[in-house]
C-alpha cells in the first residue's frame, strides 16, 4: 500500500475517533440537556398541529361542510386543548434567547 | 487509490456498527454522552460514504481503469455525464449509492431531531445505524466497488449501451432516495414501538420525510417509465416486470401511509394499521432492492444473478418477524379509544382508499411472485401477463379514482347529508355529461373500463377544483382578497391540503393518460423500402431515406419518415438503431463494431392528444459479404485506415438501402402521464414547502390573541 495513503486512512481513523468518541470521553452529552426532551420544541410543535387543525375545522365550516353545531362544538374543543398547550408553554417561561 | 476505498467502507462499517452499540447502550441507561456519539457516529458515516462517493466518481472522470468498476462500466469515450452516472449502473456501485443517501438522509433526520423525541431517537438512531451496518458489510464483503485490477487495460468496457439515456441516469438515485427514505419513519416507528411513545409525536417529526421519500419514488418510477418509453424499443412504458411492480408496491403502501397517519394526527386512531403500513413499506422498499439483485425473477432491470440475494433475505426476515413482535407486544399500547364518528367522513374514505391501494399491492405482489409461487406448488414456473394484471388491478385503479375526488369533499368526523348532496351534485353533473359526451363523439365506449375511468376522472377533477373555489370564497368572506390573492392565500395557509389536492388531479391526469394510451393505441409492424408508404392509425408513413452515422462509440443506421394525414405533412421522424463496439474478436476486426451490443433510439413526435412513435430494425445482412471481405482484406491495417473501411460499409448500407422494419405506434394522450407527473411532483412540493417562520409568528400570534379572548369569555 502507498505510504501516503496509509497515513491518510490513519489521520481519517484519528479524526472519526476524536469526533465520535469525544463525548463519551469528556463525559459531554453535547446538544442533550439532562432533563430529557426539550420540552418547548416539543409543545411549539404540538401547538403548530393544533393550530393546523383549528385552521382545517375552520374551513371545512366556511366551506359549508360542516353543521353549525359540529363545528362549534370541534372548535372549542380544539381551541381548549390549543389554550392548554399555551399554558405549558407559558409556564416554561421566556425562552432564553428572548431574555434581555 | 482503491485500497483508500476500500479502508473508507471498512471505518464506515465499524463507525456504523459502533453507532447501533452506542445508542442502544445509551437508551438502555449508559448515559446520554453515549446517545450523542451514537449521532456523530451517523454523521461520521455520512462523510465517510460521500469521501467514498467522491473517490469512484474522480476515479471514472480520470478514466483509472484500476477500479474494477470504472473498466468494466466505462470508458475512455463515454461521455463526461453518463462517466458521473456510471457508478450506479453496476451493483456495487448502486449498493454504494443506496448506502450513502441512507446515511445522508438518516444524518438530516437526527439533525432535524436533536431537540426532540428524546426517548425514540436512540432506538431510531441504532434501526438506521443497523441498516447502514448491513450495506457497508455487503460492500466490505461481498461486492466491493474498489475492487482493483492489477494490470489495468488500456480502454474499458463502455458503459452498457442501454443505460445511455438521460432518465436513467436520474431513475437510481431517485428510486434509491425513495426506498431509503422511507427508512426514517420505519426506524421511527420502531423507536416508538419500542418505547411506548405511541402518540403522533413520531409521525410529525417524520412526516416531512416519508413525503420527500414519496415524491422521491413517484418521479423514480415515471422516470424509468419514460426511459422504457424512448429508450426499449417496444412502445410501452409499463410491462408489469417484476423490477418495475418492485418500485410501485412500496409507493403504493407508502401512499396508503402517507394518508392513514393524517387520521391519526387528527384522531388518534389507525395506530397499529400505520405501524403495519410503514413496516410493510419498508419491506417492500427492501424487496426491491434484493429483486433487482438476487437474480430470482427475470426482468431486463436487473443486475443478474448474484450473492447478495441471501442476505437480503436475511435482512427482510429479520426486519418482518421483529416488527411483527413488536407491533403484536405492543397492541394494548395501540388500541385507540376513539371510533369513526360517521361513514360520511374523510377518515371512513381514507379507511377505504386504504384498502384500495394495499389490495393493489397485493395484488402486484401476487402477480410478481407467481413464478416463484407455481414453481414451489407444481415444480413448473409459469408467469402472469399484463391481462391478468390488468383484470385485478383496473376495477381497484378505479375505486381510487372514485376515492381521490370523494375524500376532499368530505371534512374530518361528518358531513351532513345536505351538504353531500351540493357538494356532490356538481362532479357528478359533470361527470354525467363528459360520459354521454366521450360515449357519443368520441371511441371511448368501445373500451368500457375507459370510458367509466374518464367518467371517474371527470367527477373527481371537478370535485377538487370546486375545493378550491370553496376555499377561495371562504377566503374572500374573511379578507377583501382578489381571487387570485385568495388562491394563494388558502394554498400558503393549507399547503399540506391543496398540495395534496394537487397531488391527486396529477394521478388523475396520470391515469387518464393511462387509459387513453393502453386502450386505444394503433401499433403496426410493417416492412418497408424506401419510398414505400404504411398506414397507421390514420396516419400515411412513408419510408424517405435511410440515414447512417459515424461517432467515437457508435455506429448508427436509421430512416427518415414522412408521415401525412389528408396529404399534410405532420411531422419528419428519424428513428435509428446504434450498434456500440463489442470486445468480442471473435466477430471480426470489423464485424464487432456492426455486431455488438444495439440500442434503439426511437423517432417520437409527442402531441396533447397523440404521440407518433417510431423504431427501426435495419437489415444489416447486406453487409455481411462486404464485412467478411473487410476482415479478410484489413484486419491488419492501421487504425486511419480500418476507420475509413467502416465508414464506407455504412455508406453502403444507405447506398443500397435493404427493406427496414419498422413499428409505428399512434398512442393517444401518452403526454398526459407525463404531464400528470408533474403535477404530482408541483402538489408534493407545494405540501413540503415549509412556512416562512414569519408568516408563522404571525399567525401564530393571530391565533394566540383569538385564544386569548376565549379564555377570558370562559
Amino acid at each position: 500500500m502507498d505510504p501516503l495513503v496509509l497515513l491518510l486512512i490513519v489521520a481519517l481513523v484519528c479524526c472519526v475517533a476524536v469526533v465520535v468518541l469525544l463525548p463519551v470521553l469528556r463525559g459531554d452529552s453535547g446538544e442533550w440537556s439532562p432533563e430529557g426532551d426539550d420540552p418547548r420544541a416539543a409543545l411549539e410543535a404540538r401547538k403548530e398541529a393544533k393550530y393546523r387543525e383549528i385552521r382545517d375545522a375552520e374551513l371545512d365550516f366556511r366551506s359549508g361542510k360542516m353543521a353549525e353545531g359540529d363545528y362549534r362544538a370541534l372548535d372549542r374543543s380544539l381551541r381548549a386543548e390549543a389554550i392548554e398547550i399555551l399554558k405549558e408553554i407559558d409556564a416554561l417561561g421566556e425562552p432564553p434567547n428572548t431574555r434581555r | 487509490m482503491t485500497d483508500l476505498g476500500r479502508a473508507l467502507l471498512i471505518i464506515a462499517l465499524v463507525v456504523s456498527a459502533y453507532a447501533v452499540f452506542a445508542a442502544l447502550y445509551g437508551a438502555r441507561g449508559g448515559g446520554r454522552e453515549w446517545v450523542t456519539s451514537s449521532r456523530r457516529a451517523i454523521y461520521s458515516v455520512a462523510a465517510l460514504l460521500t469521501l467514498a462517493g467522491v473517490l469512484l466518481e474522480s476515479a471514472f472522470l480520470r478514466n483509472d481503469f484500476s477500479f474494477g468498476l470504472v473498466a468494466d462500466n466505462s470508458s475512455t469515450t463515454t461521455p463526461i455525464f453518463y462517466k458521473l452516472t456510471a457508478m450506479w449502473s453496476s451493483q456495487s456501485g448502486s449498493l454504494l449509492l443506496w448506502v450513502w443517501v441512507l446515511a445522508l438522509f438518516s444524518s438530516l433526520v437526527l439533525l432535524a431531531t436533536r431537540g426532540s423525541l428524546r426517548e425514540i431517537t436512540p432506538y431510531a438512531t441504532a434501526v438506521l445505524g443497523g441498516i447502514a451496518t448491513f450495506f457497508c458489510a455487503l460492500l466490505v464483503f461481498k461486492v466491493s466497488p474498489f475492487t482493483a485490477i492489477a494490470n489495468p487495460p488500456a480502454e474499458g468496457a463502455g458503459l452498457n449501451p442501454l443505460l445511455r439515456h438521460p432518465s436513467m441516469m436520474f431513475h437510481p438515485p431517485m428510486l434509491y432516495s425513495g426506498y431509503v427514505g422511507f427508512s426514517i419513519p420505519f426506524a421511527f416507528a420502531i423507536g416508538a414501538l419500542i418505547t411506548r411513545r405511541l402518540d403522533a409525536e413520531w409521525i410529525r417529526a417524520t412526516r416531512r420525510f416519508a413525503l420527500i421519500a414519496w415524491a422521491f419514488l413517484s418521479v423514480g418510477i415515471l422516470l424509468g417509465a419514460r426511459w422504457s418509453y424512448s429508450e426499449l424499443g417496444w412502445g410501452g412504458y409499463w410491462g408489469w416486470d417484476p423490477v418495475e411492480n418492485a418500485s410501485l408496491m412500496p409507493w403504493l403502501v407508502g401512499t396508503a401511509f402517507l394518508h392513514s397517519v393524517m387520521v391519526q394526527e387528527k384522531r388518534d386512531m389507525l395506530k397499529v394499521w400505520n405501524a403495519s403500513l410503514i413496516v410493510t413499506t419498508f419491506t417492500l422498499a427492501l424487496l426491491g432492492t434484493f429483486l433487482v439483485r438476487s437474480g430470482i425473477l427475470d426482468s431486463i432491470h436487473a443486475f443478474g444473478a448474484s450473492t447478495v440475494g441471501g442476505w437480503f433475505l436475511a435482512l427482510i426476515a429479520l426486519v418482518l418477524v421483529g416488527s411483527i413482535v413488536l407491533i403484536v407486544s405492543r397492541l394494548d399500547d395501540l388500541r385507540s379509544p376513539h371510533r369513526l364518528d360517521s361513514l360520511l367522513s374523510r377518515e371512513s374514505i381514507f379507511l377505504l382508499n386504504n384498502l384500495a391501494l394495499v389490495g393493489l399491492c397485493f395484488v402486484i405482489f401476487w402477480g410478481t411472485f407467481f413464478p416463484l409461487i407455481s414453481e414451489a406448488v407444481t415444480g413448473e414456473r409459469s408467469s402472469l401477463g399484463p391481462p391478468w394484471f390488468d383484470r385485478y388491478t383496473v376495477p381497484l385503479a378505479l375505486s381510487l379514482v372514485l376515492l381521490a375526488g370523494l375524500g376532499p369533499l368530505l371534512a374530518w368526523r361528518r358531513v351532513t347529508v345536505s351538504y353531500l348532496r351540493r357538494a356532490l351534485g356538481l362532479p357528478a353533473a359533470v361527470a354525467a355529461t363528459a360520459c354521454v359526451a366521450l360515449a357519443l363523439f368520441t371511441d371511448a365506449a368501445q373500451s368500457v373500463t375507459s370510458l367509466i375511468l374518464f367518467t371517474f376522472a371527470a367527477f373527481t377533477v371537478t370535485a377538487v377544483l370546486s375545493e378550491y373555489w370553496r376555499g377561495v370564497k371562504a377566503r374572500r368572506t374573511m379578507s377583501s382578497d382578489s381571487y387570485p390573492a385568495a388562491l394563494i392565500s388558502i394554498v400558503r395557509r393549507n399547503r399540506r391540503r391543496y398540495g395534496g389536492y394537487a397531488v391527486h388531479l396529477g394521478v388523475v391526469v396520470l391515469l387518464v393518460g393511462v387509459a387513453a394510451s393502453s386502450a386505444f393505441k394503433t401499433e403496426r409492424d410493417v416492412r418497408l423500402r424506401p419510398g414505400q408508404t404504411a398506414q397507421v392509425g390514420g396516419y400515411d408513413v412513408r419510408y424517405v431515406r435511410p440515414t447512417s452515422g459515424l461517432s467515437n462509440e457508435k455506429l448508427e443506421f436509421g430512416a427518415v419518415l414522412d408521415v401525412r394525414k389528408d396529404g399534410k405533412r405532420v411531422t419528419l421522424l428519424r428513428p435509428s438503431r446504434s450498434y456500440f463496439a463489442s470486445q468480442d474478436a471473435s466477430m471480426g476486426t470489423f464485424g464487432r463494431f456492426f455486431r455488438g451490443e444495439s440500442t434503439s433510439e426511437v423517432g417520437l413526435a409527442p402531441g396533447a392528444t397523440r404521440d407518433i412513435w417510431t423504431a427501426v430494425q435495419p437489415d444489416l445482412r447486406l453487409l455481411n459479404a462486404p464485412l467478411r471481405e473487410a476482415n479478410r482484406r484489413f484486419a491488419d491495417a492501421p487504425g486511419d485506415v480500418q476507420a475509413l473501411v467502416i465508414a464506407a460499409l455504412s455508406e453502403r448500407y444507405v447506398r443500397r438501402a435493404p427493406p427496414a422494419t419498422f413499428r409505428v405506434i399512434v398512442n393517444p394522450m401518452v403526454t398526459w402521464i407525463w404531464i400528470g407527473g408533474l403535477i404530482v411532483l408541483g402538489g408534493a412540493l407545494i405540501a413540503l414547502w415549509p412556512s416562512a417562520l414569519a408568516a408563522r409568528r404571525r399567525v401564530t400570534s393571530l391565533y394566540a390573541a383569538k385564544l386569548g379572548r376565549e379564555l377570558s369569555r370562559a
